[in-house]
Order: C-alpha cells, then structure tokens, then sequence
C-alpha cells in the first residue's frame, strides 16, 4: 500500500477555511516526493459539499467522518474520530492548517497518537526520505529546522506559506466512511451558541492589508461633535475616523483592516486587528502601514509580507526599513488620495 | 477551586535574538520576563480564584532562569509556586514537556482548573496546553476570551472561545484545562508588597523522580538554528508637490508590482 499523506479539512460548520486547501496542494507534493497518496481527511456532520471540494482542489482519496456528534466541532469528539480513522489507515504524515482548530487538533492528535508535532511551518523537503521542516522562532527573529521521529508525522502548516491548488471540479476520487462510534453523551463539553464577528476579510488569509497605527488619530483639523468633551473620548473619537480612512481604502482594494497594538490599546479598533507578536501574523502580498512606527513586536507580524509600503510623517521611523515603497507625509492627506487613485485606476 | 497556571519564562519582545558562531541562540543582555501571553493565564487564574476562592498554584518547567517567570507571577498574586527541573530534561518538545506538565497536575491532585497561556515566544508552538489537556484526559477549553459563568460546586462552566469566525461558547465539565486569550484583559501590575513577597518566597523544586516518570522520549528536534536571510529592501521613497500627484505616482508603482 502506498503512504497515505493526510491533509486535514478545517471547516467551521461545514465551511472549509481557504488555508485546508493549502494543506491539500502540500500534501500532493509530499505525496510525489515519498510515493503516496494525497488524502483529504474531512470531519463533520453533512460534509458532502467538503468533500467534493477537496477532490476539486487535489486530494486524490477523501476519508470521512460524518457523525452528528461532530456537528460543532470541541477538540475531544474531533480528536477521537481522527484517532479512529488513522488507526484504520496508518497515515505516514498528517498536515493541518495552522488555524486555531488545525494547531489545536494537531496537539492533541499528537498526544493521542504519542506522535512528534512540528508546529506552524514555512518551507518543508524531503532530504533522504526525511521530511525536513522550516519555522520561524523567536517571533521570526530565527529560523529553525525541524524533524519529527516517527510515524505518523503531524505537521501544521503557516497559512499563505504554501500555494492553494486550482480548483478543478470535474476531480473525484474514492472516499473512504470511517464509523468513529462517537457518543454525544460522553462528550464534556457543548456548544452553548457562536457569537461571529461581521464578515470582512480575514486578516491572517488575506492578500493585501492596509494597516493603521496611533497616527491615524493625528489630525488636529478634525472637530469632533460637541457632546465628546472628554479629551480620551476625543482621540478615540478621532482614532476611529482614522480607521474609517483606512477602512475605505481596504474596501477599494478587497483587503482586510490591520492595526499596531497601540492604535488597539487606545480603543480605536477592536484587539482581532491586532497585527504583531501578540496579535496575528500576516503574510499577505502587500501590507500597507499608515501611521505606524514599525516596533520590532508589529514587525514580528508582519515582517514576511511580500510588499510593504509605510505612510508616516517621521522620515526616521524604523518601519521604512522593511518598505519597499515609502511615503514621508500625513496619512490624513495621502491615504484618501490615493484611494481615490486605485479607484480610478482599478475602474471603481 | 485548586487552581494551577502554568508558565514559561522567555527573552522579553523587544530583545534582539540571534544565532551565534557557535550555533548557539543568544539574546545579548535583554532580559528573561515571563512569558508575555503567560502573563493573561495568571490574570485569569487569579480572578478566578478572586471570585470562587481557594488558591493559584504558578507552576514552570526549567532551569533556575524560570524563576524569573514563577516571581513575577508570585508577584501578581499567585499563592504558592513550584518549579520543576530534573537533568534528565535537557532536551524537550511540546509533547515530553506536556507529559511532565500532566504528571505534576497529578501529583499537586485535586486540581479544578488548570491554565496555561496560548504560546510561548521562544518555541511559537502553542501546542503545549491542548496537548496537557489529553493527556489528562480532560476537557481542553482553548482561547478563552471570557468566563460568562463558574459553578464550582456543580463543576461547570461556561466560556466564550476566541476563534477565527468569532466566539464560540461552550459549556464544559471541570475539571478542565484552559487556554488564555488576550481578549480576555490587560493583566495587573504586581503590587510592591507582592514584588517583596515574592523576592523572598522559597519556591520548591520537584525532580522527574518526584514525580514517579521518567524522562518522557523527545520526538522533535530542532536541527539548526539560524539567522534568517536579510531582508534587503531598498526603501523607495516617494515624492511629489500633492497628496494627489504623491498618490498618482505610488498607485502606479503597486499596481506594476502585480500583487493586486
Ligand atoms: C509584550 C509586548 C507585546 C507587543 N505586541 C505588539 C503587537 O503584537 N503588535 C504591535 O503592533 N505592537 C506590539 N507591541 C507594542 C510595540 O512595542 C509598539 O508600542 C507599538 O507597535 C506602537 O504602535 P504604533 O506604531 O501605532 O505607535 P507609535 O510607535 O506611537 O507610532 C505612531 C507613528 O505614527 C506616525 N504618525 C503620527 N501622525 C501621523 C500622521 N498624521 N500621518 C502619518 N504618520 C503619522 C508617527 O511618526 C509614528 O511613527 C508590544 C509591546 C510589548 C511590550
Ligand atoms: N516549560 C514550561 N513550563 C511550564 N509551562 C509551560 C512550559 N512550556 C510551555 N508552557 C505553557 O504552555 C503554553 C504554550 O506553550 P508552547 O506550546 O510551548 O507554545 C505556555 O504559554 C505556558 O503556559
């Protein structure tokens, strides 16, 4: 039998997470490199449309597990039915998503399977039959290369460090129905309800991001309404209307909103656009950093982006370091020009 | 509620880390702090101790550098501390270090709870705190954003789950181990009565023996560490009389570079 390399499809309430597909696409090469099988592992209640997906984006088999006690995934009844379903095929490698399901579930598939777990990975290859990992440390100040010790080998992979396959829907594939014999009663944890957050676009999946710093609340011309007198009231006033600049110049370009930890800590914007080392970390294509210094733990979340360009008054901020283009001006003047210049140029 | 907050000291954020000629990973003078993410699990430990009672356990993994981690959390209002240090430990990965983590709620014994921080900035794994949750065989609440409700008699609680599409709430049994997000509020300072206490607490040592295992086998390794490749980027700054000529000219300048 050849290897069964898993990819791992995160889902929330039967939708997949663009990044599952990133584990797919690596999982098939890994697949060509060790001789194997590229399989999609999909966990859930109803995962028919999943599960056609994840032939469309490459997985050459799909194992299942449909059961009502997967219905909202708790890592405990989704870590019993990998465990089942692994025990019946043996995989050599599982990759997931590093998403906040796909590490949780690679940790505690790792304690279940007593398998290594390397966790949150860049680059991976495969150097006399060893699958060799690369992954930052230090908040990306280093780099390390790991390997795990045998089978199977649980690897989670950065979102956006490996490229998402073309979908082709005309795929299918064998899907294997595993019965994992879970019990809703023996669960200890339930589902009380989901509060979700207004769409938008994902910060950590998103290709562009225009972020803003406390320099977005720096516009002494603005007045704010006579019933704020407070002077906290008024920069969070005024830092809010900042995120509304940047906010149109993200939606002109389809991108998603980010923020330094101070603009967050002074409450113009909730903590989940927080981009650095106690926030998330974004490799988009391009960044775009409004009125943000460039403090070496902002630049622990964004440093690997492929473009950075920085808006910013002060010519020395270290944040021109990493741009590739950079502007010395007051964002207040250039953010809302050059909106209006994408949109003229995209035909917005 | 027994209650025990795990933790890890690292170099703080704001040092510079790097790779040394020997290969050895060397921050400077920059110093080791409790783990920034740390800091949220023994704030939410301790206010769950401040509204159902009973005492805070901080315990940490490590050699005498971690008691720079367990003080500053003895500061902030922890109880009593153990540390855990055995020469049997030299090497670990997330799951050995797990195994040790699981023995020692074993052995402290009657534990309630048990929190730990979502990751820690030296290793960036974040693996560690689900992983102690199965071994134990108890219920993992991760990301815990906020407690809505704690019924410490009945052994339940209620917490919303910082994830991705937004909250998830769930209801689980205790005991049970959790992981703290920083939605969940700034942690406290230490008081100056609580640094001088803890400046003088004898914090025990507990050996692999202490704890009836041996040495759990390491599966991960980290074969070389090093510096990553300088990123050499040439700031292009760019000019001009107008916002409107500036933004005319850097809109052109992304659009060729083809990322939109
Ligand atoms: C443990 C720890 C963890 C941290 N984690 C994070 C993290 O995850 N993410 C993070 O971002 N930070 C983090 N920080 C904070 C970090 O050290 C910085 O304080 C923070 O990033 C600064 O944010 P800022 O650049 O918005 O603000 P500032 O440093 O105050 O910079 C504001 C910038 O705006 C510019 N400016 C002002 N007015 C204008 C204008 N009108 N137009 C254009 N530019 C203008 C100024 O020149 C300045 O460069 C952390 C710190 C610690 C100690
Ligand atoms: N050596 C250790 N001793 C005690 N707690 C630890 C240790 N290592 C990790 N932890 C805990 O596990 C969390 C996640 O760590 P990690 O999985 O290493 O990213 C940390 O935030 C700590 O709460």
């Amino acid at each position: 039998m050849s290897k069964q390399i898993w990819a791992y499809i995160d889902h929330f309430k039967g939708e997949a997470l663009t990044p599952s597909w990133e584990a797919v696409g690596a999982a098939r090469m890994l697949a060509e490199k060790l001789g194997g099988e590229a399989t999609a592992v999909v966990l859930g209640n109803g995962m028919d449309a999943v599960v056609q997906q994840a032939f469309a984006y490459g997985a050459e088999k799909v194992v299942l597990v449909d059961d009502p006690a997967l219905a909202d995934y708790r890592p405990e009844p989704y870590t019993d039915a990998l465990v089942k379903a692994a025990g019946e095929s043996a995989p050599a490698v599982i990759l997931f998503p590093t998403t906040t399901r796909g590490r949780e579930l690679a940790a505690m598939a790792g304690a279940a399977l007593d398998a290594g777990v390397i966790a949150d990975i860049i680059e991976m290859d495969v150097v006399d039959g060893q699958i060799v990992t690369t992954r930052p440390v230090y908040a990306g100040k280093l780099l390390a290369k790991a390997v795990a010790e045998g089978e199977p080998q649980i690897i989670t992979l950065r979102v956006r460090a490996f490229a998402k396959p073309e979908p082709d829907a005309s795929r299918s594939g064998e899907v294997v129905k595993v019965d994992a014999g879970l019990d809703e009663s023996a669960v200890a944890t339930k589902v009380v309800e989901y509060a979700t957050t207004e769409g938008g676009v994902s910060l950590t999946e998103a290709a562009i991001i225009v972020s803003g710093g406390r320099g977005v609340s720096n516009n002494p011309d603005l007045t704010p309404p006579p019933d704020i007198t407070d002077e906290n009231e008024i920069e969070i006033w005024r830092g809010k209307q900042g995120f509304k600049l940047i906010g149109e110049l993200a939606e002109t370009l389809g991108a998603a909103v980010g923020a330094s930890r101070a603009a967050v800590d002074a409450g113009y914007i909730p903590y989940d656009h927080q981009v650095g080392q106690t926030g998330k970390v974004v490799s988009p294509d391009l960044y775009i950093a409004c009125g943000i210094s460039g403090a070496i733990q902002h630049q622990a979340g964004m440093r690997n982006s492929k473009i950075i360009v920085a808006i910013n008054t002060d010519p020395e901020a270290p944040i021109f370091k990493l741009a590739r283009y950079g502007v010395v001006g007051d964002l207040w003047k250039i953010v809302p020009a050059l909106n209006e210049a994408f949109k003229k140029k995209l035909g917005k | 509620m027994k209650i025990v907050v795990f933790v890890k000291v690292t170099p703080d954020t704001a040092a510079t880390v790097k790779v040394d000629d020997s290969g050895n990973v060397t921050w400077g003078d920059a110093p080791l702090v409790l783990n920034p993410w740390d800091e949220y699990a023994v704030e939410a430990a301790l206010q769950t101790k401040e509204a159902h009672g009973g005492s805070v356990t901080v315990v940490s993994m490590g050699d005498e550098s971690a008691l720079e981690a367990i003080r500053r959390a003895l500061a902030m209002g922890c109880n009593d501390a153990i540390r855990i240090d055995d020469p049997a430990l030299a090497e670990d990965d997330t799951l050995s270090t797990a195994k040790v983590l699981a023995a020692a709620v074993q052995k402290i014994g009657d534990v309630d709870m048990v929190f730990f921080g979502r990751q820690a900035i030296d290793g960036d794994t974040g693996l560690t705190p689900a992983q102690t949750a199965r071994l134990l065989g108890w219920p993992y609440v991760g990301l815990v954003a906020a407690f809505r409700e704690l019924d410490a008699d009945g052994g339940t609680f209620t917490a919303e789950r910082a994830i991705e599409e937004g909250r998830q709430v769930v209801a689980s049994k205790l005991p049970a181990v959790v992981s703290v997000a920083k939605d969940y509020g700034e942690p406290r300072y230490p008081s100056f009565m609580g640094i001088r206490k803890a400046a003088r607490a004898k914090v025990p040592v507990w050996s692999l023996a202490d704890l009836g295992i041996e040495a759990p086998a390491v599966k991960v390794r980290l074969t070389q560490l090093m510096n990553p490749p300088k990123r050499e980027v040439q700031c292009e700054f760019i000019e001009g009389e107008t916002p409107e000529e500036i933004a005319e000219k850097l809109a052109d300048k992304i659009l060729a570079e083809k990322v939109l």
